[in-house]
């Protein structure tokens, strides 16, 4: 998988009445006609495609990505419950196809939590009234973040820091863009011993062919 | 030393090791169900790394969420989209080089994936189930440990038969006494989403308890527990019973003889002790429960049948007040009017959540002797191939058609609209599936969540009610 450091860069905030949007659900990061491919990659013009075009299918100006000084940014600023949903890995797929590689909201759901790890994404949970100081500050071009895994922070464009729990076991293959696969066919021995127990603990599991 | 949890004794099961320094363990994987828009990318990744599948005697696959809802016996070569085709071929290509069994499009054993593993047998109480789909937290109706994952998951199963995976909360939602007579399982559902919220669940595996749950089919269970997701939890459990043993005996796959005995000896230890300790409890009365309709954009948005749309003003909490002003522009409603009334141009009567045969059943039983509304569109998409033969015997379709409502061949359908089952712009939807997101069943299709009985009588009266 890939792996993820320290990132220096512009956020984009989506917003719903000034406030961190919530329950922004995987359907809304990438619609179902976007879910086809049978690649990882490109997937980034399916990006919050109902937010970012108009029924006509031209941009809509209002979207934040599609804001010339946001176009760029490598963080997005969000409320609760971020990725709730279907399990498609396609939006996270389609977030790192956009150049985001750090998503920043009071909470996540669970499956897209995860699939972010697996795509060198880096969510950070940080306190709501925390987001929305971020959020008033994801000006564009000069107000820069830097966002670091190693010392579990978010520098903020005004210099005060925010610093962020993190899974031990998650932050160490993250930074590592550990093979996940390789590492865990380490454990062939174990895997091997474990098959040989559940075929006499729980004959019946054993296809009969 | 407290007693342990359903989901612990699952757990405690499967764990083939635990990384100390991380945490992590490795989660044996009974059964890895796969379907074709999760999988092309992990089996490619396996490939390139020149990996192969561990276990294709532990994987299932079945096409369901593109496949098409007409003249399924016209083969591939019958889907007009071009992106849908290949990525059905593919899967069809993937498995075969794998030695993956799978029930192709057209054979009376194909369906959406969470309605063929409990059909067959597959799924069993004790296992570990997951696929590439977050309503797998289905098949935890029969007391399995099943949730949904990414693709990378789905890539990391194949080629370990292990998931890794980090141990869960236990929240307990304890449902006493009954439901009332006309409440169903997905009422019920709906209710305890509202209640607490779509997060509440989050980073939990839910174990459903209490006499009213006791007292679900096999069916209504696996409505309950195929909505785990929408209530934020991976999982959801209910420890198997005599209904279980009763809904599995004879099914395909499950055990025969002598098995069977030794299995169910074993499926009799899956309960929660008395003495363990839950993280987390949420209690429902279950008189309490009224038929319930989602009337916004999410599935917590859920009020009872004979309640009132609410107000942005309703809400203390200014992000919850934008939501639903949000919500309400986009499913072009008043807050303070009755949900009841509301008009429907669609009908969708199916999904992984109600396309089962209790679901049509139920659906059918007010379908009968009525006319499909002037100005609506009514769909009946029955879950698997076997399901729609037993209703044809049961004389359902025929019901359906004389009432008409369109009565199609199996698969997801209209629930996430990946086949050319949409909703136009505008168009509101009475729906039995699991989500009304925005621009889910289609852009700018306003969905409302309900059971077959309501969604019937939505396709009947033209109205909610």
């Amino acid at each position: 998988m890939k792996a993820f450091t320290q990132l220096t860069g512009t956020a984009a905030a989506l917003l719903e009445k000034g406030k961190p949007m919530s329950n922004i659900d995987t359907d809304m990061i990438i619609p179902k006609q976007f879910l086809k491919t049978t690649e990882r990659t490109g997937l980034s013009k399916g990006l919050f495609y109902e937010l970012k075009t108009l029924a006509d299918g031209s941009p809509n100006p209002d979207f934040v990505l599609n804001k010339p000084e946001f176009a760029k940014a490598g963080i997005l600023i969000a409320g609760e419950n971020f990725g709730c949903g279907s399990s498609r890995e396609h939006a996270p797929w389609a977030l790192a196809d956009q150049g985001i590689s750090v998503i920043i909201a009071p909470s996540f759901a669970d499956i897209f939590h995860n699939n972010c790890y697996k795509n060198g994404i880096l969510p950070v949970r940080l306190p709501v009234d925390v987001c929305e100081t971020l959020a008033k500050q994801a000006g564009g071009a000069n107000h820069v973040f830097i966002v670091d895994l190693e010392s579990q922070s978010v520098t903020a464009p005004d210099g005060e820091v925010y610093k962020f729990d993190v899974d031990p076991g998650r932050k160490s293959n993250l930074i590592q863009g550990l093979d996940e696969i390789g590492a865990s066919l380490q454990a062939e021995a174990d895997i091997s011993d474990f098959e040989k127990t559940r075929k006499l603990a729980t004959p019946w599991l054993e296809p009969a062919r | 030393m407290a007693g342990k949890t359903l989901y612990d004794k699952i757990w405690d099961a499967h764990v083939v090791h635990t990384d100390a320094a991380s945490g992590e363990s490795l989660l044996y994987i009974d059964l890895h169900l796969i379907h074709e828009v999760t999988t092309p990318q992990a089996f490619a990744g396996l490939k390139a790394a020149g990996r192969t599948v561990r276990r294709p005697d532990l994987t299932l696959a079945t096409p369901d969420h593109n496949t098409p809802t007409e003249n399924q016996a016209a083969g591939l070569a019958g889907v007009k989209d071009p992106e849908a085709r290949n990525q059905l071929e593919t899967l069809m290509r993937n498995v075969a080089d794998a030695g993956i069994e799978i029930f192709p499009m057209g054979d009376i054993r194909n369906g959406i994936v969470h309605v063929i593993g409990p059909e067959q047998g597959r799924t069993q109480p004790g296992m570990t189930i997951v696929c590439g789909d977050s309503h797998t937290s289905t098949h935890g109706a029969f007391g399995a440990l099943a949730h949904g994952i990414g693709t990378s998951e789905v890539e990391h199963v194949l080629a370990t038969q292990t998931l890794r995976a980090r141990k869960m909360q236990n929240m307990a939602i304890e449902v006493s006494g009954r439901l009332a007579p006309g409440v169903t399982a997905k009422d019920l559902a709906l209710h305890i989403i509202a209640k607490i919220g779509t997060a509440g669940g989050t980073g939990c595996v839910m174990e459903y308890r209490g006499e009213a749950i006791r007292a679900l089919t096999m069916e209504g269970r696996m409505t309950l527990c195929n909505l785990s997701i929408e209530g934020g939890a991976r999982a959801g459990l209910v420890a198997p019973d005599e209904t279980t043993f009763a809904y599995m005996k004879g099914r395909p796959s499950a055990p025969k003889g002598g098995a069977w005995d030794v299995a169910e000896s074993y499926w009799r230890t899956l309960f929660t002790d008395e003495d363990a300790v839950f993280d987390h409890v949420v209690e429902i009365r279950g008189e309490d429960v009224e038929p319930t309709v989602t009337w916004g954009t999410s599935p917590e948005m859920g009020i009872p049948l004979s309640g009132i749309i609410p107000k942005p003003e309703d809400f203390a909490d200014p992000v919850k007040a934008a939501a639903c002003e949000r919500a309400l522009a986009y499913m072009g409603l008043e807050g303070g009017k009755p949900i009841a009334g509301t008009p429907v141009q669609r009908v969708f009567i199916g999904s992984c959540t109600n396309s089962r045969i209790e679901d049509l059943r139920a659906a059918a039983e007010v379908a009968k002797g009525g006319k499909v509304a002037e100005g609506v569109r009514a769909m009946v998409v029955p879950g698997s191939g076997l399901v729609r033969a037993q209703a044809e015997e049961e004389g359902l379709d025929a019901i359906f058609l004389e009432a008409g409502f369109e009565w199609r061949e199996p698969g997801c359908s209209m629930c996430l609209g990946m086949n050319p089952d949409i909703l136009a712009p505008g168009e509101r939807c009475a729906s039995t599936s699991n989500r009304n997101f925005e621009g889910r069943q289609g852009r700018g299709g306003r969905t409302h969540l309900m059971s077959p009985a309501l969604a019937a009588r939505a396709a009947i009266h033209g109205v909610i009610g």
